[in-house]
């Protein structure tokens, strides 16, 4: 087991044409990721040859997400195409139904997101991301651009904000090992969130205990401190980027009234404390509150 | 990015909203020019500037005739409110108020959708009203799908309560600042207050605008919205290079890639500063995924032209990027830099390509260069460093 993607996990990449699709396909390819297509339009019944081990594995390009999966049963969908057709992309993909979609495109329009995550809700299907670096199940699956050379499959899920924070806490705790490493954005919106990985790891046999990062701005960790408290009983460290940051200015003060918090780092360790989680004051710090757990 | 009032202001009047006459001015003949454009009478002189209470700080001021406004504009401009210092005021028409009243529509991040807020006691602070009179406040989801219609102001107008005579052009004009914040890409469009005036027009006196920069690629014409007088010349600089700069109080030059393990970068360095006598993180930048040896110089020299940096910490966790693609972009760096390049460099790298990475710096063996074990380790160093050079 693992959380929002296994071994049996069958991959698409919407942009799989384009430079960063083909890099990151390839890549994927590596780590044992079942890519079972791409898709583009203009290029449907053509296929791509990627370099895997000692040869070469050609994946079929169709013209739609549709017709994907009706040839091969994906069902996980990762994109990487620029922010102005992202939207479409990423609608493409509800509406044909698809229960996974990751968007790795940093640099959407949040009203873009706005509407396709009330899309997806409506549709019933999940989001990760955008602005993301992907999901990976050591070992199973990696969908995005984590990199799986890091560390190997293990007890310990992970979720986080930020995509290189995600490596540095991999790399600090790779001795133990992850069930599945989440980055679910930065992004105002944002289509998986901490309390959606929270309850999928609490539901996970294979995860022991949880890291959860989170940075400044909005309140998505107070509420996930919330959620723990409330439905969490496996243990779970915390780490919280930005105690020195300078204030935001992207947060109007409507805004802030919304949010019900200041965003800052402060509140969110206190909040997560208050849950009974240990928060780490570095990424070091936060690792050796794990190894604690796990020793 | 947040806009100043009279950009708000024309925004307001190219999509419809009733907005009262507004002209900007930069000095009190410009001043003097806008009050007479505007009829030549009654003007308030408003400090334009990107924070609140600027009434109670004296930057908001009557004036009965153009010399006047000329005067009271010279008063102004210069001011410091809250440490921003007016460069522009705006001439706007006086109107005769009746009544005030609060609308705004922004994203509503906990519920990843929109929301509508509405009251009928505007004019004061917002934050006020929310937390003493939370019952006055009318909220009213908007689905991102779907928009406010004709449907949503009505029931946004209901909930706020609304009197029965104004109710249908308040519902109008929601509507037109919906179009404003969909057509332009707002994260938020605020109006406080909205006033119904003594002759019965509904008008938008003061607004608040925070638009989506991330939609800039379907909006040419918002780069010129961008107030470049406020930037630091260092974030100036970085900007050019399309770097993610912002500058700090301290004295350790920090360079990483990806927000987060940046953001934590400067905790670090700000944790280990404690104990070499309180040295903090001079600033963040964010050089992104590809630290590529022109990337890597550009970052160097703006924080090498900080006066303030004693030391700079390099703190690289190579994921895509691979390390030895860093150390070139290092050594190069300081190629291209020469003798400008005069402060020690703390060089931490882990991941992809570590050793091949490691190896080219120690092969370079440059004077300024420490290299690092750890993210710990590279911070007190740097840390030390400043400290012993301050």
């Amino acid at each position: 087991m693992a959380i929002f993607i296994n071994e049996d996990s069958k991959v698409i990449v919407q942009g799989m044409t384009g430079s960063e699709g083909q890099k990151h396909t390839t890549r994927m390819l590596a780590s044992g990721t079942n890519i079972v297509g791409g898709v583009n339009p203009r290029k449907a019944g053509t296929s791509v040859s990627f370099p895997k081990g000692e040869g070469t594995v050609d994946v079929p390009v169709f013209g739609s997400v549709a017709e994907a999966i009706a040839a091969t049963g994906a069902d996980v969908s990762v994109i990487f195409v620029p922010p102005a057709f992202t939207k479409s992309a990423v609608v493409e993909s509800i509406e044909a139904g698809m229960p996974l979609t990751v968007i790795i495109t940093e640099g959407v329009p949040v009203a873009d997101s706005a509407e396709f995550f009330t899309l997806a809700e409506a549709k019933g299907v999940r989001l990760i991301g955008p602005n993301c670096p992907g999901i990976i199940s050591p070992g199973k699956s990696n969908v995005g651009i984590i990199p799986a050379d890091i560390t190997g499959p293990g007890k310990i899920g992970l979720v986080s904000k930020s995509g290189t924070l995600t490596y540095q806490m991999m790399y600090e705790l790779r001795d133990f090992g992850f069930s599945t490493a989440i980055g679910i954005g930065g992004d105002p919106i944002i289509g998986t969130t901490h309390i959606d990985a929270l309850a999928a790891f609490e539901a996970d046999p294979d995860t022991e205990a949880i890291v959860m990062i989170g940075e400044i701005g909005g309140d998505a960790e107070e509420r996930a401190a919330a959620y723990i408290q409330a439905h969490v009983t496996k243990p779970v460290v915390g780490y919280v980027a930005g105690f020195t940051a300078p204030e935001g200015k992207t947060m109007g003060h409507a805004g802030a009234i919304v949010s019900g918090s200041s965003g800052t780092a402060q509140a969110k360790k206190e909040a997560l404390e208050a849950a009974g989680v240990k928060v780490g004051k570095t990424p070091s710090e936060t690792a050796a509150l794990m190894r604690e757990i796990l020793s | 990015m947040d806009l100043f009032e009279y950009q708000a202001r024309d925004i307001f009047e190219k999509h419809g909203v009733p907005v009262l006459g507004g002209v900007v001015a930069t000095t009190p003949e410009e001043a003097r020019e806008g009050a007479e454009k505007l009829g030549g009478g009654t003007v308030v002189v408003k400090a334009q500037v990107k924070t609140g209470g600027r009434g109670k700080a004296g930057g908001v001021k009557l004036a009965h005739s153009p010399e006047e406004a000329a005067e009271k504009a010279s008063e102004i401009l210069g001011m410091d409110i809250k440490g921003h210092t007016v460069h522009r005021v705006m001439i706007a028409a006086g109107a005769k108020i009746a009544e005030e009243f609060y609308f705004s529509v922004l994203l509503d991040r906990a519920n990843r959708s929109y929301l509508a807020m509405a009251s009928v006691e505007g004019g004061m602070e917002i934050e006020v009203l929310a937390v003493e009179r939370p019952e006055a406040l009318a909220k009213v989801a908007v689905d991102p799908t779907v928009g406010i219609d004709q449907a949503k102001a009505d029931e946004i107008v209901a909930a706020a309560g609304f009197a029965d005579d104004i109710k249908a052009q308040v519902a109008d004009v929601i509507q037109k600042l919906w179009t404003v914040y969909k057509e332009e890409d707002a994260t938020l469009v605020e109006v406080n207050p909205l006033v119904r005036t003594e002759d019965g027009s509904i008008v938008a006196l003061d607004g608040k605008v925070t638009l989506d920069e991330n939609a800039g690629f379907r909006h040419a014409d918002h780069a010129e919205l961008e107030d470049k007088d406020a930037a630091d010349p260092l974030e100036a600089k970085a900007k050019e290079n399309d770097l993610n700069y912002v500058k700090l109080d301290g004295q350790v030059g920090i360079i990483g890639n990806g927000a987060g393990l940046v953001m934590s970068t400067l905790d670090v360095v700000a944790y280990a500063g404690e104990q070499h006598g309180g040295v903090k993180p001079a600033n963040f930048l964010d050089i992104g995924g590809g630290a590529s040896a022109a990337v890597m110089a550009a970052g160097l020299d703006v924080i090498l032209n900080d006066e303030q940096v004693k030391s700079v910490f390099v703190n690289v966790f190579g994921g895509i990027t691979a390390c030895d693609e860093v150390a070139n972009g290092i050594v190069q760096a300081l190629a291209i830099l020469g003798d400008e390049a005069n402060k020690p460099l703390v060089v931490r790298l882990d991941g992809n390509n570590v050793e091949e990475g490691r190896a080219i710096l120690a092969e370079a063996n440059h004077p300024l260069v420490t290299l690092a074990e750890t993210m710990d380790g590279g911070a007190d160093k740097a840390a030390e460093l400043a400290n012993a050079a301050s």
